[in-house]
């Protein structure tokens, strides 16, 4: 066992720590309170490297480990999820995605672009009626001889109107079930796009959240990304280290309560001394820590899985599953901990929450996680 | 034309400070280390020149006396942009040590302008960048808070009670430089940090001379006394308090 960073991890670590807590705190309410796109902030993450950090140099990404976008994930969630959500979309769904399924001449075209930030990808799996269900997907294509044409609806698109790399999954043969399911790059400017208004959110709110329409959309055949067929199996392996993203997201939201409730702690008195010198608030943050320490061990051990190119499905989903659960448990006590000034923007922590919520909805609901975890101790 | 930035490897500015038990030393342990931040701003202002000086300014070095804990903050320096680096492989005792030291590397590797932060965040000494000029017998600007080019000539600029002198003196020389030198440091890439990695790190053995001083013992400030709020409607309370704990009236 060797639970030590290498000198790059922690570089990388600190170099987000000081992007979050230099610039993303700047505006970070104000963003929340208007759900205004952080348009600025991409641009310079992308400089920095962060948008495509798990790709290869070969395809212009920063050629970091899992293990380094776990801590970057984390720093940069302390502050701002809207802000990593764009990060971990782009980087484990749509860049793994392209690298590890698509062909040369696909990841020439659009790999390069994506991994360097210029431009924004998109995951187009959820529907209006197939959530969790993904084996349910009613947008199809079909096969034209020169092209697919694409029909339906998908919804709660992250980066759904900013982005320019759209990857949606679709029936071709809606007879053959699950097998009849592909993946297609869609450019989002082709004709037949209509992108529906942006979602008045909870929590994430400066993030981008759409629907978006396909009404007749010719895609080119050498657009559709493996054999046929290949598109389910596409969606679950792609979302096998996209839920790491995601764990590390749930994990950096419980771990910036839990700084922001232990300064708070520290500062606040009550009957006469520090509020943390009562073990009504003592007894909460341990509580809190050895959650956020839990967490972070099982997105670490998920993200070095994956370095190892081990088996890490079931430790993704462990990690997704708890980190989001505690993240929920963590704000809301940090919340508590703050008493009435938790309760307004300012203090950040009431964001957090609402932030935390949806960490146990997207990218497979606590629940799914549940039915990924038990179904591994049935095999 | 080239240039050297003087890095110290200093403790985080918000680390705790904590006394070794016969208090004769600094507890070091569980320290995160960073550079020093003055020399950071000097990094930042080095890599602003050299990127628009359409290549007259060929390559920025760092140099550190310092064991090798301090090669993570040296690699931090390379990961943001400086070219290459060397370590001089000494734990100094005093700024003496660190100048000499510099300056026998500088004497056989010849630079055009060193930069060095007016102090470091630790012991706050003040003196290398002075102390090294004079070793190496070029001048040297103190507390420099504008570095430019006009052409080949470097042009400072000093604050000083009242007003700013502008001083031109002429190369090699050492700018002692000091907030306002540059904004904010640098967050380094990805492509920096992988980078970082491959450029070289040059690791020699002490020539220059030994430290001057001995470190005798250190002591923690004294704890502040505690606040006594009294409330506003009892000024009477106020007064016995003053006349008869503080014995102040």
């Amino acid at each position: 066992m060797n639970f030590q960073f290498t000198e790059e991890q922690l570089m990388i670590q600190q170099a987000a720590r000081d992007y979050a807590q230099r610039e993303l705190i700047k505006d970070v309410l104000e963003r929340d309170e208007k759900a205004l796109y952080p348009t600025e902030h991409v641009k310079n993450l992308a400089e920095l490297g962060f948008l495509g950090m798990l790709v290869s140099e070969k395809w212009d990404g920063g050629g970091m480990d899992t293990v380094s976008y776990v801590l970057a994930m984390e720093e940069i969630s302390k502050v701002d999820a809207s802000v990593s959500v764009i990060m971990s979309v782009n980087n484990s769904l749509v860049c793994y995605g392209l690298e590890k399924f698509g062909n040369d001449a696909q990841r020439e075209k659009y790999l390069r672009p994506l991994a360097r930030g210029e431009k924004i990808g998109a995951f187009l799996l959820s529907e209006p009626e197939a959530g969790s269900d993904a084996t349910k997907q009613r947008t199809t294509a079909v096969d034209m001889g020169d092209y697919y044409l694409l029909n339906g609806t998908k919804n709660w698109i992250t980066n759904g109107n900013t982005a320019s790399t759209y990857l949606v999954i679709a029936h071709t043969h809606p007879e053959k079930g699950h097998r009849g399911i592909n993946v297609f790059i869609v450019e989002r400017h082709s004709e037949g796009i209509t992108v529906g208004p942006h979602e008045n959110k909870m929590g994430m709110r400066s993030s981008d959240t759409h629907s978006v329409m396909f009404n007749d959309v010719k895609v080119p055949k050498e657009n559709r990304i493996g054999e046929d067929g290949f598109g389910f199996k596409f969606a679950m392996k792609t979302l096998e280290g996209g839920r790491i993203g995601i764990a590390s997201q749930a994990l950096g939201i419980a771990s910036g309560a839990l700084e922001l409730a232990t300064k708070y702690a520290k500062e606040r008195k009550a009957f006469g001394t520090e509020i943390i010198n009562h073990q009504a608030i003592a007894f909460k943050l341990a509580d809190m820590a050895v959650k956020v320490e839990n967490a972070r061990n099982l997105c670490l051990k998920a993200a070095w899985l994956k370095d190892q190119g081990q088996a890490y499905g079931t430790a993704s989903a462990m990690a997704k599953m708890y980190a989001a659960d505690i993240a929920m448990e963590v704000t809301t006590e940090a919340v508590q901990i703050h008493g009435g000034y938790g309760y307004v923007k300012e203090y950040h922590v009431e964001r957090l929450m609402r932030e935390a919520k949806l960490t146990q909805i997207y990218e497979g609901t606590s629940e799914v996680q549940k039915i990924i975890i038990s179904r591994s101790l049935m095999e | 034309m080239k240039i050297l930035v003087c890095l110290s490897n200093v403790p985080d500015t918000t680390t705790k400070i904590k006394l070794s038990g016969d208090q004769s030393a600094l507890d070091m342990a569980g320290v995160q280390w960073v550079i020093n931040p003055w020399d950071e701003l000097a990094l930042t202002r080095a890599l602003d020149l050299k990127e628009k000086s359409e290549g007259k300014i060929d390559t920025i070095t760092v140099i550190t006396v310092g064991e090798s804990l301090t090669e993570p903050t040296i690699r931090k320096a390379l990961a943001v942009g400086a070219d290459d680096a060397v370590r001089i492989n000494l734990n100094p005792t005093d700024d003496y040590e660190v100048a000499s030291n510099i300056a026998a590397w500088v004497k056989n590797n010849p630079y055009d302008i060193i930069l060095s932060g007016i102090e470091s965040s630790d012991f706050n000494g003040s003196a290398v960048g002075g102390m090294l000029a004079e070793f190496l017998k070029i001048p040297s600007v103190s507390s420099v808070s504008f570095l430019d080019m006009e052409g080949d000539k470097p042009l400072m600029k000093r604050e000083i009670p009242g007003g700013t002198e502008t001083i031109r003196v002429p190369m090699p020389f050492v700018a002692i430089v000091q907030k306002g030198i540059a904004l904010d440091p640098r967050i380094p890439a990805m492509r920096g940090i992988m980078m970082a990695r491959k450029k070289e790190l040059t690791v020699v053995e002490p020539t220059g001379e030994g430290a001057k001083s001995t470190y005798i013992g250190f002591a923690m400030p004294k704890a502040k006394a505690k606040v006594k709020m009294i409330d506003a409607e009892n000024a009477g309370q106020l007064i016995t308090l003053l006349h008869e704990e503080a014995k102040v009236i």
